[in-house]
């Protein structure tokens, strides 16, 4: 036999769809929410994002070298960075920025085995690593910056005071880098949704599950919902960046279709109680970080039945 | 109304246009053609020649090993040249028998036997089992067997897989455009099998995949005056002709892998097997032939052939033109199901659906990451099970959990690994883990 063929089982190929270009759609669908965080806060938010960046990136590679396996190239470590970066307020010392960055490569991420083994959204974690660790510097105060002097729409409203829907919709309000602009952000979410990386059934029902809940404790409380209010409740905090790019993360959601609605209402209703009940006026990162430990289970009871066997019926072999 | 069809599935790139357009051509053998024994699922057949006699086109020169087997018939006449093991297209060598062609293609003469309305259920079948007929989709059941439900009574749908889904594969196209005929009265006769306690016959579905809209149409032209054939056109996706899918996509039923499509009362048949149903029963003639598509960007003139089983797959290359650059993978079926050949000195068979050499080769190209738990694979498994998980547990060798968790409803189908974006080969490690089980099974818990 004068040639070698190439032999391997089956199916001999493969989409055009890979990790590194998935990673590439969420820095780009993350690009129209960084610039509109930068535009508002000033230069320093541009520079927050570059160290925060740079952090996760370095901290990947040296852990990469230690390990003698570079999975820098990724580009998982660049998503982190930025998505962290989006969660700070402008006014950080950068200091902290890169610490949460480590924290979030090396602690959350690569100690449990690296991409994909991670049980919590790195990010998150690092943003709550972050907020009880520097209270002073990440929340109240830490959002009075040059561009703005008053508390984040949500704090307003918690302390009943009125916002101004239509800043909260466009962005120009207080708050972390790039949680502000519904408008960019909802075009990121367009990007991933088009190109098929995301789909809207971790958003949908977490967003959905959130106005029933805050719909209900107002008829609870014997009064309908004022419009302004659900809008600004929508529109305010982290909700749209939790919903579309931090309850939507691949590693740390349920696999399971009937499992992805089940955490996105999980996460509506932890979000509705931590924001509603809760002593501060946020709720969306720890409801996700909750919803992230509770996936094993939630995927246990949703395991999907094979098809043609009944729904519940025998499992494993007859 | 909402198009036929089932849940998961891919669009690959289909390939189909370089050879959907060339009709089926005829080839000739070299001067050896090799006859495996075992080409059909099931026992060997057993040879009923001996080295040095000479043997005629259509005479059997292997028979049945078992109910589960199937006689295998010379295709050309010649002299018996050795009965020795042969190195086959999965790789594994296999006793056969050599023909040494004489190049007369002296036949020993075809009669038709009694009309078909005039035979009997159980001289049908004795009729397709002599005649050597396999499942020639690729998995070359036994067709008999097939036809030999425990209830035939029960059966009311006979299934004609039209659907061709594998990308590539343009033959059974070729055959529904030039042999409609052939298709419509062999699967008349297959629902003549089933009789119902009414004495109704069985219905006859003929499904085909709607990027064949010309195949459609011609079919219901062909069968508008036959009320109890209906030509159903699905959706084109992979994998619509799997049988699983296919008979959910027509009928609404569900079987798994513990059942036979005899359980929801169907039966199903590819295209050329019919075609080899009606050439049995309406001619007389065993199975000698099939068609064969030689297609793939590495190749000179791709096309649909008609090839004399046993002929190797270099003759049916070079009846293509050979390779018009220098492939990195050659494969025996389609790209989704198909064998990786390392030799093309390896014989055609009853289940050779195709011959695809490819200039580039994926899988060699993109390196496996790690699951990033992205849930494509469970978006397109036809089996709706979790692919990544199956894998993960097949690594492990974590029987339990594979077995727990409906590990083995998975078809093989390539969905997962096709989908994967971090490129892992799922569909491998799922049917490695299967074939363990199963071997398993089979001797009764030991591995």
């Amino acid at each position: 036999m004068s040639e070698l063929f190439k032999v391997s089982s089956n199916p001999h190929i493969r989409s055009k769809v890979t990790t590194n270009g998935i990673m590439l759609a969420v820095i780009v669908a993350l690009l129209p929410a960084a610039g509109f965080g930068i535009y508002n806060f000033g230069p320093r938010a541009m520079a927050v994002i570059l160290v925060t960046i740079a952090s996760t990136v370095l901290t990947e590679f040296l852990f990469g070298l230690y390990k003698k396996k570079l999975t820098v190239t990724d580009l998982s470590a660049v998503v982190t960075g930025l998505l962290l970066a989006l969660n700070l307020p402008v006014t950080i010392p950068l200091w902290m920025a890169a610490l949460g960055g480590v924290f979030a490569i090396l602690v959350v991420k690569m100690v449990f085995g690296g991409l994909g083994q991670n049980f919590m959204n790195p990010a998150l974690a690092a943003r709550c690593f972050l907020l009880i660790s520097f209270p002073g510097a990440m929340a109240g105060k830490a959002f009075e910056c040059d561009a703005y002097t008053g508390a984040t729409p949500l704090e307003i409203l918690k302390n009943g005071g009125e916002v101004n829907v239509m800043d909260m919709v466009i962005g120009r309000t207080a708050g972390t880098i790039g949680e502000t602009s519904v408008i960019a952000l909802v075009i990121g979410a367009c990007i991933l949704i088009l190109l098929g990386v995301i789909d809207l059934r971790i958003p949908g029902s977490y967003i959905a599950t959130f106005v029933v809940f805050l719909v209900v404790v107002d008829l609870a409380k014997g009064q309908w919902i004022s419009p302004a209010y659900l809008t600004a409740q929508l529109a305010g905090g982290g909700l749209m960046l939790g919903a579309f790019f931090m309850a939507t993360d691949y590693v740390t959601r349920p696999i399971t279709i009937k499992g992805q609605y089940l955490y996105g209402i999980f996460l509506g209703l932890m979000t509705g109680v931590f924001r509603v009940f809760g002593s501060g006026a946020e709720g969306v990162s720890y409801a996700i970080i909750l919803g992230n430990l509770l996936v094993p289970l939630i995927e246990r009871i949703t395991r999907p039945t094979a098809f043609g066997y009944e729904k519940g019926g025998r499992r494993g072999e007859k | 109304m909402a198009k036929l069809t089932f849940v998961g599935g891919i669009h690959p790139y289909d390939g189909k246009d370089l050879s959907k357009d060339k009709p089926i051509q005829d080839i000739l053998p070299g001067n050896e053609l090799v006859y495996p024994l075992s080409q059909h699922i099931g026992a060997p057949a057993k040879a009923i020649v001996a080295k040095g006699d000479r043997v005629l086109a259509g005479q059997k020169i292997a028979e049945g090993g078992g109910f589960v087997s199937a006689p295998i018939y010379a295709s050309v006449s010649g002299t018996v040249k050795s009965i020795e093991p042969k190195r086959v297209v999965t790789g594994d060598l296999i006793m056969s028998i050599v023909l040494e062609n004489d190049g007369l293609y002296e036949d020993v003469g075809f009669y038709p036997p009694a009309p078909f309305e005039t035979l009997s259920r159980e001289d049908i079948i004795d009729i397709i089992r002599e005649a050597g007929i396999v499942g020639m989709g690729g998995a070359g059941f036994p067709t008999h067997v097939k036809l030999s439900p425990k209830e035939p009574e029960k059966i009311e749908y006979v299934i004609a897989n039209c659907a061709e889904c594998e990308p590539y594969l343009t033959s059974d196209y070729r055959r529904m455009l030039e042999e409609p005929e052939k298709l419509v009265v062999g699967l008349q006769i297959l629902m003549r099998l089933f009789e119902n306690q009414q004495g109704k016959y069985a219905h006859g579905i003929i499904a085909v995949e709607d990027n064949k809209p010309d195949c459609i149409s011609l079919l219901r032209q062909m069968t508008k005056d036959i009320p109890e054939i209906s030509v159903k056109a699905l959706k084109t996706k992979y994998p619509q002709g799997g049988e699983r899918q296919l008979i959910y996509a027509t009928t609404g039923r569900k079987i798994n892998s513990t059942m036979l499509p005899a359980d929801v009362g169907c039966v199903v048949n590819n295209v050329d097997t019919i075609v080899a149903v009606y050439r049995a029963v309406m001619e007389g003639r065993p199975l000698m032939e099939r068609i064969v598509t030689v297609t793939g960007d590495a190749v000179a003139s791709p096309g649909n052939f008609r090839v004399k089983i046993g002929t190797s797959y270099q003759e049916i290359l070079n009846a293509a033109g050979g390779f018009r650059t220098k492939p990195e993978k050659i494969i025996c079926g389609g790209p989704m199901m198909g064998f990786g050949m390392f030799d093309l000195n390896v014989p055609s068979t009853k289940t050779s659906t195709a011959l695809l050499g490819l200039s580039k080769d994926d899988v060699a190209a993109m390196e496996p990451g790690p699951c990033i738990n992205c849930g494509r694979c469970v978006e397109v498994c036809p089996g709706r099970v979790i692919p990544s998980r199956l894998a993960d547990y097949a690594e492990h060798f974590d029987e339990e959990a594979f077995l727990e968790n409906h590990g083995m409803e998975c078809c093989e189908c390539g969905c997962c690994s096709f989908i994967c974006p971090a490129k892992r080969p799922l569909t491998q490690e799922i049917k490695s883990m299967r074939k363990i089980q199963l071997a398993k099974k089979k001797t009764g818990g030991k591995a």
